[in-house]
């Protein structure tokens, strides 16, 4: 049996879970091919002009691997942390896509809602896994084996890898870490949008070949996120909102980051939020340059690069001049 | 203390009774205008909700009055309504003022907590008054949708024309003028009384409508246009599918409006969507396929740009166009929307609706021959 899964949305996260668990399974696992200019087009064909792009993509994938497979999994990941959510969209994926496409395989679509508790994490996983085999503790044991290619994965983030990095040679991982002496970029936006190479234009690799470390929110931990979060009067209930504008509050008064972009896809309404928090604060409390950059299907390339461009100069400059500028500000304050 | 609050249809009506009643100051918002909107565009993220605009535009028109705190309420996501406020604190702080933002909420429905956050918020200890003075003006808001309910749907039939407006104008030019519920219930009664003795007249060719999508812009008729009286003049009866005061009772106490209704809409959703989507997108789902049970002749599905919660539904929508049989019109409002390219979209939905019921009719005679 054939088990599809889209590459799309929160798959970078969960590629080693979701397939391994699979195949540990005994099943198949087609992977949608990486996103191209095809599965743009036909997710744009299908879904309401007001979609955000990463939407309209994911259903791309999912008709890339209509034909291909018997199954197509689609899970409804409503809330992967106690009281806070992902995206209303998210909420309705499936449902979506099971009215936008049409002759679809079977669609595996487990409701992965966690906003009250993971107590239910068992049964999903049975619930998942009764697609392949009756024998709950083969599933029970391939989700607990998953689960460690998963944990490797997100102790890899942590190091400052990115998921693009993971398919190359060993060398060149070397070369992705970060290293010291370069300047550093904090790259913020939904993960499906600064991952993708296709959508996001290739920025990490654009950015690197300017000479430049670039770290993402993922790249922080509980402990620098957390306080600064905590801080907000309402407690904020997007998991990604948290974490983007937990990093850039925490980014704001780390000398070592030069700068700090957010990459967002047009209309989608956490974006809109959290830049304008993260873009009002970054002026207010830090001298750091700070770019918004907005995709959807109409973006040209050409034009992302020319601001691209112009935000690492300004960033080589301010450490060519500024930083001059400011021990002679300590002098002056000294005296 | 000045307290203000945010604008959204006519539940400034009694809000401020609720205010006068407590002796609290309190500045009403000018009435949603093109100034509002103008205000709220200029300083809110470009890529926010229309609400969240004109939200903005009530608090700053409200501040430039003498407002020093700002009453709102929230909610726990995931659509973004819930983090309008801590949006609103930043901008209006890098503009400069100092205002407070309170946020009203009586979270997993505990009621006293909301209780306690108002009595803090009043500064006095009378719970007993706040939540007397609270349930006469949550009657009082019940009442007007009531009223308002019933323009919508007999308006078309109306014997003399306009007759209906002038009560309801009346009404409301009265209510914005008194202090207090006790005067604004009087004026309530009177208008009941007048609005029996309308004449109506029997038209078979009356279009039925129902008004789905997005709660504020489904309320709020400076930001739709309007569409309600745009539609009665079309010869059409309106229903909208939320009011006021069930969204008082839903953000106020996070409770759930009309408890039965509220379980059929759900339950007529369910194959559709299985679960919530935020806002009020599977209500949107679950009251087209209600409207369309109840023989209306179409739909109206209106929401923001860039409204999450609504772009699920609208996904939705065309499978329920084609099981059920019934057109549906999805208008998507900002602050660009004209008036004049709108007019001419209504009109031309509802000659199709007119159409299609004479179709309809013509075959059912034929048949019958
Ligand atoms: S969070 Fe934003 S980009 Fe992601 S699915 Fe939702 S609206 Fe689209």
């Amino acid at each position: 049996m054939k088990i599809g899964i889209p590459r799309g949305l929160l798959y970078d996260h969960y590629q080693f879970l979701w397939k391994s668990f699979f195949e540990n399974l005994g099943a198949e696992v087609v992977i949608s091919q990486k996103t191209n200019k095809k599965i743009v087009d036909d997710g744009v064909a299908v879904t309401v002009d007001e979609a955000c792009l990463p939407v309209k993509v994911y259903h791309g994938h999912v008709m890339d691997l209509r034909d291909k497979v018997d199954f197509i999994f689609v899970p409804k990941i409503m809330s992967i942390h106690e009281k806070e959510y992902i995206c209303p969209k998210f909420c309705g994926l499936p449902e979506m896509i099971k009215t936008s496409i049409s002759n679809l395989p079977t669609i595996i679509d487990p409701t992965i809602d966690f906003i009250k508790n993971k107590k239910h994490l068992l049964e999903i996983v049975y619930e998942i896994g009764g697609y392949v085999t009756y024998d709950k503790r083969k599933i029970r044991l391939s989700f607990e084996e998953a689960l460690k290619s998963h944990q490797n994965y997100k102790n890899k983030m942590k190091q400052g890898f990115f998921p693009m990095d993971l398919d190359k040679k060993h060398e060149e991982k070397h070369e992705a870490k970060h290293k010291e002496d370069t300047q550093k970029i904090l790259l913020l936006g939904h993960p499906y949008n600064i991952y993708d190479e296709y959508l996001s234009m290739n920025i990490v690799e654009k950015l690197r070949k300017y000479g430049m470390t670039v770290i993402t929110q993922d790249h922080f931990s509980k402990d620098q996120i957390n306080p600064q979060m905590n801080e907000l009067q309402k407690k904020m209930f997007w998991t990604f909102g948290r974490k983007m504008l937990g990093a850039a509050l925490y980014a704001m008064e780390q000398e070592d980051i030069q700068g700090i972009i957010y990459l967002s896809s047009f209309g989608c309404g956490i974006d809109s939020v959290i830049a304008d928090i993260v873009e009002r604060r970054t002026r207010r409390n830090s001298k750091k340059p700070y770019i918004l950059l907005t995709m959807d299907e109409h973006t040209g390339e050409a034009g992302i690069d020319t601001r691209i461009e112009a935000f690492v100069d300004m960033i080589k400059w301010r450490v060519e001049n500024e930083n001059y500028v400011s021990t002679h500000g300590q002098y002056i304050s000294a005296r | 203390m000045k307290i203000t609050f945010p604008h959204m249809g006519n539940t400034y009506l009694p809000v401020k009774a609720m205010f006068d009643d407590l002796g609290v100051d309190v500045i009403t918002p000018p009435i949603n205008s093109k100034k509002t909107l103008e205000i709220g565009t200029k300083y809110a993220p470009e890529q926010i909700c229309l609400p969240m605009k004109i939200n903005l535009g009530n608090y700053i028109q409200s501040i430039e009055k003498g407002a020093d705190t700002i009453v709102v309420t929230g909610s726990c996501g995931p659509c973004r309504y819930g983090y309008f406020m801590e949006v609103e604190r930043e901008i209006l702080k890098d503009l400069g003022y100092e205002v407070e933002i309170i946020s009203l909420e009586a979270p997993d429905g505990d009621i006293k907590e909301f209780y306690n956050r108002v009595s803090q918020m009043l500064e006095t200890k009378n719970i007993f008054k706040i939540v007397k003075t609270f349930k006469n003006a949550f009657g009082i808001l019940k009442k007007i949708d009531e009223i308002e309910e019933k323009v919508l749907k007999y308006r078309p039939y109306e014997k003399n024309k306009g007759e209906i407006d002038k009560i309801y104008n009346h009404l409301i030019d009265q209510l914005r003028k008194s202090t207090g519920s006790k005067e604004m219930l009087q004026y309530i009664k009177e208008a009941e009384k007048n609005f029996m003795n309308v004449a109506l007249e029997k038209r078979q060719d009356v279009l039925k409508v129902g008004i789905i999508g997005e709660i504020y812009t489904i309320i709020e008729d400076f930001s739709n246009i309007d569409i309600g009286k745009k539609l009665n003049n079309l010869g059409v009866e309106v229903h909208k599918s939320h009011s006021t005061s069930g969204w008082v009772l839903e953000h106020l106490f996070y409770e759930s409006i009309g408890r039965s209704r509220e379980k059929d809409i759900r339950k007529a959703a369910a194959p559709y969507v299985k679960t919530m989507v935020g806002g009020h997108g599977r209500e949107t789902v679950g009251n087209a396929i209600l409207y369309a049970k109840e023989g209306y002749d179409g739909l109206i599905h209106i929401m923001p740009f860039t409204c999450m919660p609504e772009i699920v539904a609208m996904s939705i929508l065309p499978k329920i166009q084609n099981d059920y049989h019934i057109p549906i019109l999805t208008l998507i409002i900002d602050e660009m929307t004209g008036e004049a390219g709108y007019i001419t979209r209504l009109e031309a939905y509802i000659d199709l609706l007119r159409n299609r019921r004479d179709k309809f009719q013509n075959e059912k005679m034929l048949s019958w021959s």
